[in-house]
């Protein structure tokens, strides 16, 4: 499923789209693409809405904190539990805590296959994003994010509520074009 | 979950904030505005004064919060006002969100944690008119508590005294690290008004003692703090007990709020014990300390304990033996957040969890059918 | 079967006088000084002595080895017994009146206990609130296998793990002893967050938060990472309130880690491995069944050690008393085992 145009998320940047009725993170971590549910497995938290790290240790109290690559690690908002954007898995529990991830990949718009690009969105339900453009701010507010936080936090994209009618058997897509490249996530593997 | 089957749900631990500390000011006496003659830079000199020594306490800022506000980072409205101060926003992501029937307001400001303990009592009245007007007064399902100077308790009664006639006000708050321990009898005054008007004391996850956060010096780090929160409920429910405050007075209902409940079963076994050895230490007593801690104490859940194992939550409310006096709490805005349809395990007795997530606390704060 | 709490008891400063020197034997001799004033276990109080001990010739329980054979050792079948002597050095605040009273108690365990009775061990007593001190008086000592351990009032002014006490833990570390914390201490700040408890009572169940707020300590500030060797006992804490504990700190970890970032694992991880927990005061809940499953949620069946605790006192029950309904392997290794492993005998 066409998410966004490549170049629509640079490296430590992030989307969120909702895809088969799923809220869903992509995230660009040095030039790759990742996308993670937007479900915290703690609470259910939206977790793509939380800031995004570098992985962080020290060999010993005392010793220099050492960082790994910027972005690689996304905090849940709520409880702050850390996991690795390209992977999905937990800090603390790698093996048995994990957020559900999902392949992410650039395809050129003229290998694009026709179940990429989905069918039209169907009207009443949510528009995507025209190409190029951020999540929209509401006009005149400041960034929805602490004061001294770099990172902006697209603003209210949880989970949505399930989708019904039509637009259940729709799924949310992306007009594609044959030109320039996009970024694909497969839901299903 | 079909609407059928959905639990009602009261939260009984919601931090509203002001936009800004100014805009509490309005609702305090001039005294305490820079009011004076003199001049601009005179007056905000004065005021700068007031806040630094006033405010020169423990709020958290020794030990730097995990967020900023100590908030959820998803909490902050569009507005970019602080986490929980903008009304509407909180309709939408609390109380709408999932469908919260009422919700206790419980705005942590630092009114007792004031040095200056007159300019503390006219902050807690201020941060009470603030409620009422800003919060109670437009939305039907919020309930408040009452702030108080708590370190001094004729300031503390009187306001108590003052604000005990509006309804809606469902409780006394205190915070759980106090300059002395709670059973002592300067804060006895207290407990009298608040009995006086059948009102439930709550005390709060916080507070400064003057001192370190610990008994055995101060901590470096955050982690420290919140997970050592439970040692200062701990120490301040045995003072409440052996100093005989149940005793003395018998219509006490304390709320403890935000410390979590694992710690408590642990505390009524060690109390007991020691009480059964110790009696000549505490001869007022006419009862076990457990038996005294059913009978006048509630608990908010968050931040909800997480045993390893199932059996091991079902265990300990069963070793508690509170099920009627366990009451949730989502803490929002903080980061520390429960959310109302994850936080309690599965597998819980159904009528069990109905008493938690609105039961315990529609009959203890008298909330309408 | 070890006992892993057993107190010998200096009582008067005359029982050290043959160990100090002529200059402190003078001071007590000429001043109001007479050793630490404040005590772990104040006297005529029901929890400090047991009074179902029979008389050894008019001398109190714990004064002499005596007395630790006829109570405990013969009557038990103790094979070895740990000596804890909560003598209040730290509450004394001349540095050197501190250090020398650490010194001749020290030589005092080894001449009137260590050496007439081949079934005891000890802790090194130190003047623990001057770090210099206390590692000067742990090299002098540790040169002798019978001192397995060093004695910490688990009360402190700063909390152990903080990076100012790192040269003690080397120290520790270095001489493979065990690092005790004890009930007790007389740090001279408040013992609890909220200032000073009115009554004994209090204090005695306070106590438990100390024991916590130390392993907090201990466990946030990575001194288990950066002395991994360290072996901790908890003697006379309690363990109750373990599980809840360990259970409340791997939550906060979970989202707080990055404030710590040299933790390599969940807290209850370094409490299973480093720490070990004397089983007296037994502080868990009054139903046998329901005893059981705390020691379960303790996670691990290396943890309790059994001791008596002679000569306190604190419950109904003989100095024998272990947990009924324990596992026999897991009984075996609370009477043996634990702290025979612990305390390498």
């Amino acid at each position: 499923m066409v998410v966004a145009r490549a170049d629509e998320i640079g490296p430590g940047e992030r989307k969120l789209v909702t895809i088969g009725g799923r809220s869903i993170g992509v995230f660009n971590v040095g030039g790759e693409y990742f996308a993670l549910r937007n479900r915290c497995p703690h609470q259910g938290g939206p977790l793509c809405q939380g800031f995004q790290f570098a992985p962080l240790q020290a060999a010993l109290p005392g010793k220099p904190y050492t960082r790994g690559d910027d972005g690689a690690i996304i905090r849940c908002p709520w409880h702050g539990w850390e996991f690795d954007v390209r992977t999905g898995a937990s800090w603390f529990d790698p093996e048995r805590t994990r957020v559900r991830s999902y392949q992410a990949r650039v395809v050129a718009g003229a290998a694009l296959e026709p179940a990429d690009a989905g069918d039209p969105v169907p009207p009443g339900a949510r528009q995507p994003v025209p190409p190029g453009a951020r999540q929209p701010v509401p006009p005149g507010a400041r960034q929805p994010v602490p004061p001294g936080a770099r990172q902006p936090v697209p603003p209210g994209a949880g989970e949505p509520a399930a989708p019904t009618g039509a637009a259940a058997l729709q799924a949310e897509t992306y007009p594609a074009r044959r030109e320039g490249d996009y970024v694909v996530v497969e839901l299903w593997r | 979950m079909s609407v059928a089957t959905k639990l009602e749900v009261v939260d009984c631990d919601i931090h509203n904030a002001p936009r800004s500390r100014q805009a509490l000011l309005r609702y305090m006496p001039a005294r305490w505005r820079a009011a004076r003659a003199g001049g601009g830079r005179l007056e905000a000199a004065v005021e700068a004064r007031r806040e630094t020594l006033g405010d020169r306490s423990y709020l958290g800022g020794e030990y730097p919060r995990a967020t900023p506000r100590a908030a959820r980072t998803d909490a902050w409205p569009p507005s970019g006002d602080p986490p929980a101060s903008d009304l509407q926003f909180m309709r939408e992501q609390l109380l709408d969100r999932y469908q919260i029937s009422y919700g206790v307001l419980t705005p942590m400001l630092g009114a007792g944690e004031q040095l200056d303990l007159e300019r503390g009592a006219a902050l807690a009245s201020a941060i009470n008119d603030w409620q009422a007007a800003e919060w109670l007064d437009p939305e039907p399902r919020l309930r408040a508590s009452i702030n108080v100077a708590y370190e001094d308790g004729a300031l503390a009664a009187r306001e108590i005294h003052r604000m005990a006639s509006d309804p809606r006000f469902v409780q006394v708050l205190l915070l759980i690290r106090t300059a002395e321990p709670l059973g002592r009898r300067k804060y006895w005054p207290i407990y009298e008004a608040a009995v006086a008007h059948d009102l439930p004391v709550g005390i709060h996850y916080g507070g400064w003692g003057r001192g370190p956060i610990t008994g055995v010096g101060y901590a470096s780090y955050y982690i420290e703090d919140t997970v050592g929160m439970a040692t200062a409920f701990a120490d301040q429910l045995t003072s409440l007990v052996c100093e005989g405050v149940f005793e003395r007075y018998p219509a006490l209902k304390i709320v403890l709020i935000e410390g979590g409940i694992a710690w408590l079963a642990p505390l009524m076994w060690r109390l007991d014990r020691a009480f059964a050895l110790l009696r000549a230490e505490a001869p007022h007593l006419t009862r076990e300390p457990s038996e005294l801690i059913r009978e006048h104490v509630w608990l908010t859940t968050q931040p909800i304990d997480e045993p390893p194992r199932a059996t091991d939550f079902a265990a300990l409310l069963a070793q508690l033996g509170m099920d009627d006096r366990i009451m949730f709490a989502t803490d929002y805005p903080h980061w520390d957040f429960d959310a109302p349809d994850r936080a309690l395990p599965t597998g819980l007795d159904r009528g069990v969890r109905e008493r938690i997530m609105a039961g315990n606390a529609r009959s203890l704060y008298r909330l309408s059918a | 079967m070890i006992d892993a709490d057993i107190h010998n008891v200096v009582g008067p400063i005359e029982t050290l006088e043959p160990y100090l020197d002529g200059h402190w034997r003078e001071v007590v001799a000429t001043s109001q000084f007479a050793g630490p004033t404040d005590q772990a276990h104040p006297p005529n109080i029901a929890t400090s002595l047991r009074d179902d001990l029979a008389p050894q010739q008019g001398t109190a329980p714990g004064r002499t080895v005596a007395t630790l054979r006829a109570h405990v050792l013969d009557p038990l079948g103790v094979q070895v017994a740990i000596l804890g002597c909560d003598y209040g050095v730290e509450s004394v605040r001349n540095p050197d009146a501190a250090a020398a009273l650490a010194t001749a108690v020290n030589d005092w365990q080894l001449a009137e206990w260590l050496a007439p009775e081949p079934r005891l061990r000890a802790a090194i007593v130190v003047a623990a609130q001057q770090p210099a001190a206390a590692i000067a008086e742990i090299e002098r000592c540790a040169g002798d296998p019978r001192f397995v351990a060093v004695y910490l009032p688990v009360r402190s002014q700063i909390p152990y793990g903080n990076r100012i006490w790192w040269p003690l833990w080397e120290a520790i570390e270095r001489h493979e002893l065990v690092a005790e914390l004890h009930f007790g201490g007389s740090a001279g700040i408040p013992p609890t967050a909220s200032g000073w408890p009115t009554s004994w009572l209090e204090e005695y169940v306070d106590m438990a938060s100390a024991f916590a707020s130390q392993l907090t300590s201990l466990i946030a500030e990575g001194t288990l990472d950066r002395f991994e060797r360290l072996r901790i006992s908890l003697i006379e804490s309690g363990f109750g309130w373990l599980p809840a504990f360990m259970w409340r700190f791997d939550k906060g970890w979970r989202g707080l880690r990055r404030e710590i970032p040299w933790t390599r694992r969940l807290p209850s991880g370094y409490v299973r491995e480093h720490v070990r927990v004397s089983l007296q005061p037994v502080d868990g809940p009054p139903d046998p069944t329901e005893l059981e499953r705390v020691i379960d949620q303790l996670g691990s069946d290396r943890m309790l050690m059994f001791s008596t605790d002679y000569p306190h006192r604190h419950s109904s029950e003989g100095l024998d008393a272990v947990p009924a309904g324990l596992p026999p392997a897991a009984e075996q290794r609370l009477l043996d085992a634990n702290a025979r492993e612990h305390y390498r005998l």
